[in-house]
């Protein structure tokens, strides 16, 4: 039986094995074990099974031992959706104008607009996050400008959710309009004139012939922003400042410091979990849309 | 035909685009200005100066720091590009491969994970297996997390790729390491640079995980810009910017023209 | 004989999946011949065209090129040579480096292979672009230079899979005369794979009819359009009338039969029996009006007519069965039958050919 292959099927993807399963299967199954482990004295942590790094997340643990209710990670948790769903929304609204725009001008335009879309891409994300640092720092333009206007004088820009919204609204916008734009073009453009042509307005062809066939686009889009927003680190220690953390920094900060691996790992086991639920979610549904489609068709 | 009865087009779009460009660059050219700035203070403009570059390009420890990143990038991108091109080949061309899917999943994985979980995971996977080599280390975990993106770009040239031209190779008498070399390689060459330059890329500009893993002497470009932006910004760091930004628009621009060359010939 | 046979295909058979393609195939094709596999899509003849190539293997049975077993050959073993539907033109290379390729793979000196690629360009009358990309090329320029790379390492047999649909009617009409003339001049056994009757009926010294997996009938373009074997071949070959008849008397490959156009003696299938069976008349068998000459005229009604400039169909209904029959315009205009009005029409049952139903 030989068709024309390369016949590498085995070791063509031993190394892809070796590698994933040393540097990342392993690894993700240790920090698993380690969200178990119990925390030690001077960093680090021993092996004994301990749900204390879960517990963490929720309670406090007073002098006695006794567990008490404390809000304080849940706030970051929740903080972490909010920022990761906001920047997927704002990232979506402003991308699909963008991307049909894009999508509507000649071949050579097309391609000049979306190499300049990929662009800032290339560029170090700490230095995208450090200009705005620049632009809403103490003497950076914005104040400045605004300042001389007589707007805001002493307003701080900085080190709150907002500014960390801006930079990680920046960071993710290419990831949300490259899908999109890849979907409007692959778009029949007599749809549209035939959605109109049956008396839809620009609004119902909008809603009722647009949004569905470029569904597969934002979903991608929104998947790309969203998961590393969930996961974002830079933004929130830079911008937001030490206080106002995420998930990503949280995690960051039990290891960085060697304060406690558990409870960072657990945290990381909680970020990881939710990411693939969201992931699992999507493909499922997205294979329940392929199946929809072939008994249609 | 009238612009205003386009349906195609909307109203608002164009001048949205623009402003979305303006958005896009603006925070960039504020680096590049402020590079040339003389003050010491970012905000306070006090004449031009080049003073800045020549202290960035004498500053040591940032030379030391670029060393080490592009030498762990050019290592993990010729790791992951190798790794990618031989998984995207069994997994597209193979015959009677089991767990391809799986197999597919396992290579994207670093791409499904946010990457603070993995950064964190290889910190305790090498403080428990006791590899103390710092370099090592960097380029063990980059070689992981550039893989999927060395491997995308090789995937969808290959599926791209008409298997008419491996059939008419091996009808005209090539073997399969003919084949390989002389018609499969050269046309899917876009795709594997493709993915190469995004390794490189993605390898260059990692904080998380080399932030994770920086030891004493392995300090990478961004680990060390970090420690620079935590001292307080200074218009060195603008110049450094600046010139980072030069190199990435030359590597951008490289990576386009290749690809567009490849899209061209199928 | 047995030393002419270019292509032995013993029992092959084939599936994909839960579909079988070849069911048993077993046919030979002749050296120096130029043998043409047609059947609709799906039939099974570009998987079989696979197989003589290398490309497929078969589930099980046997391919012999030459006498010599090739069933597990890889394909850059075989001395056999494909022109692709694609072309497959390599995009990468000059049209001097696609047609050098197979030289260069086959060991050939340097000189040899520059003074065979310039030959074969030469011939397809291509020499002009030697230096050409194939992308620079139209369809019909890549098309020789596929044939021209094929042709060079001079294979044993060609193979060409559909090699002119994708060319427009003027150009494919052409290209059947080149490729007619190269495969006189060059002696190379050619195996053609098409579903376009015409192209196998105007090129082929044989034709191989495939349909569900199997040879339904393998003849000359003659045989197969005036004597097909079953309702199959002739249905799929060239247009006719199928009628309902019942044989009343077979002999060896004649029958005598009653139909709605009478009871008449005409040619049938092999060991036909008494019963019901079907009768193929061609359309252009059937004489209208003042052309009307034959053993057997009728009257009859017109009932549509599709002018198609060269020829005129008509739709007819004649003794309670519709009958398509066309007719030449001999003369401008004039010759038009307005639809309701009566004509006679008339056949010879020597054109007609009884099948089994």
């Amino acid at each position: 039986m030989r068709r024309l292959t390369h016949n590498l099927p085995f070791w063509g993807l031993l190394p892809a094995w070796l590698l994933m399963g040393f540097a990342l299967i392993l690894p993700i199954l240790i920090i698993a074990a380690v969200s178990l482990a119990t925390r030690g004295s001077h960093g680090g942590f021993s092996w004994d099974f301990n749900l204390s790094g879960y517990s963490q997340i929720l309670f406090n643990e007073g002098w006695s031992g006794e567990l008490e209710f404390t809000p304080q990670y849940l706030l970051i948790i929740g903080r972490t959706y909010l920022l990761a769903g906001l920047t997927t929304l704002i990232c979506l609204v402003f991308a699909l104008p963008v991307a049909w725009y894009i999508s509507r001008q000649s071949p050579g335009m097309r391609a000049l607009l979306v190499y300049l879309v990929t662009l800032p891409f290339w560029v170090s994300m700490i230095l995208r996050v450090y200009a705005w640092m620049i632009i809403l720092g103490k003497d950076g333009p914005l104040p400045r400008f605004l300042e001389n206007f007589g707007l805001a004088p002493g307003t701080s820009f900085m080190f709150n959710d907002g500014a960390t919204l801006v930079a990680m609204v920046y960071t993710c916008m290419p990831l949300m309009v490259l899908p999109i734009y890849a979907s409007i073009e692959k778009l029949d453009l007599t749809l549209i004139e035939a959605s109109h042509d049956l008396h839809g307005n620009r609004l119902t062809t909008f809603r009722r012939v647009i949004l569905p066939l470029t569904a597969p686009g934002i979903i991608s889009g929104a998947i790309l922003v969203f998961v590393p927003s969930l996961g974002a680190v830079l933004e929130p220690v830079l911008m937001g400042g030490g206080k106002q953390m995420m998930m990503g920094s949280l995690i960051q900060l039990q290891f960085g410091g060697g304060r406690n691996w558990p409870f960072g790992a657990a945290i990381a086991m909680v970020l990881m979990g939710l990411v693939m639920l969201l992931l699992i979610f999507t493909a499922l549904r997205a294979a329940r849309r392929q199946a929809g489609m072939e008994a249609t068709a | 035909m009238s612009r205003q009865h386009d349906v195609k087009r909307y109203p608002g779009f164009g001048w949205l685009t623009i402003v979305f460009f303006a958005w896009l660059y603006l925070p960039l050219l504020v680096v590049v200005v402020y590079s040339f700035n003389a003050n010491r203070i970012a905000g306070v403009w006090t004449g031009f100066s080049l003073d800045w570059y020549a202290a960035a390009l004498k500053n040591v420890p940032l030379m030391n720091a670029l060393k080490t990143s592009v030498t762990v990038a050019l290592i993990a991108t010729a790791v992951a590009t190798s790794v990618a091109l031989m998984a995207a080949l069994a997994i597209i061309r193979g015959r009677n491969v089991r767990f391809r899917r799986l197999s597919e999943t396992v290579v994207n994985l670093p791409l499904l994970l946010p990457e603070i979980v993995l950064a964190v995971a290889s910190l305790i996977l090498f403080s428990l297996v006791g590899i103390q080599n710092g370099m090592l280390k960097l380029i063990l975990a980059h070689s992981a997390f550039c893989t999927p993106f060395a491997f995308l770009p090789i995937r969808a040239r290959l599926q791209g790729m008409n298997l008419d031209f491996e059939e008419a190779s091996a009808d005209l008498y090539a073997s399969r390491w003919t084949t390989f070399r002389r018609v499969t390689l050269p046309l899917i060459f876009p795709g594997v640079f493709s993915g190469a330059m995004l390794a490189f890329l993605i390898s260059m500009d990692d904080f998380i995980t080399s932030n994770m893993l920086a030891s004493g002497g392995t300090t990478t470009l961004p680990v060390y810009i970090f420690s620079l932006i935590r001292s307080g910004t200074s218009p060195e760091l603008n110049a450094i910017g600046t010139l980072m930004i030069l190199a990435s628009l030359i590597l951008a621009t490289i990576a386009l023209l290749v690809a567009g060359r490849g899209t061209r010939n199928t | 004989m047995d030393r002419d046979k270019a292509v032995e295909v013993r029992g092959v058979s084939k599936s994909f999946g839960s579909y079988q393609a070849l069911k048993s195939v077993s046919f030979d094709i002749g050296a120096n011949e130029f043998f043409t596999m047609l059947g609709p899509s799906g039939c099974g003849k570009t998987t079989l065209l696979r197989m003589l190539a290398g490309f497929e293997s078969p589930d099980s049975g046997a391919v012999l090129l030459n006498r010599r077993e090739v069933t597990s050959i890889p394909p850059h073993k075989r001395r056999v040579n494909t022109v692709f539907q694609s072309y497959a033109l390599f995009p990468h290379m000059t049209l001097e480096q696609n047609v050098a390729y197979g030289l260069e793979n086959l060991g050939w000196e340097r000189a040899k292979i520059r003074a065979r690629t310039g030959e074969m360009l030469e011939r397809v009358h291509m020499s002009a672009f030697a230096s050409r990309k194939p992308a620079q090329l139209s369809g019909g320029q890549r098309q020789r230079v596929a044939l021209a790379r094929a042709l060079a390492p001079e294979p044993e047999i060609l193979l060409l899979d559909e090699p002119l649909s994708a060319l427009d009617l003027k150009l494919r009409q052409a290209m059947r005369d080149e490729l007619r003339n190269l495969q006189r001049d060059t002696g190379i056994t050619f195996v053609f794979v098409t579903h376009d009757q015409e192209e196998a009926l105007d090129m082929s010294d044989r034709i191989a009819v495939l349909g569900a997996g199997e040879v339904q009938q393998i003849g000359t373009p003659t045989q197969i359009y005036e004597e097909p074997v079953n309702r199959f071949v002739a249905d799929f070959v060239g247009e006719t009338n199928f009628l309902d008849v019942e044989v009343l008397e077979a002999q060896a490959d004649r029958a005598v039969i009653r139909s709605a156009l009478g009871t008449f003696e005409a040619p049938a299938t092999k060991l036909m029996q008494k019963g019901p069976a079907t009768l193929s008349l061609r359309p252009e068998k059937i004489n209208l009006g003042d052309q009307a000459a034959g053993v057997i005229t009728l009257d009859a009604k017109v009932i549509s007519q599709n002018y198609m400039g060269g020829f005129t169909h008509y739709t007819l209904e004649a003794g309670g069965v519709t009958l398509r029959a066309s007719r030449r315009n001999a003369s401008r205009q004039g010759d038009l039958v307005p639809s309701g009005e009566a004509i006679t029409i008339g056949f010879l049952p020597a054109s007609a050919r009884v099948l089994a139903s």
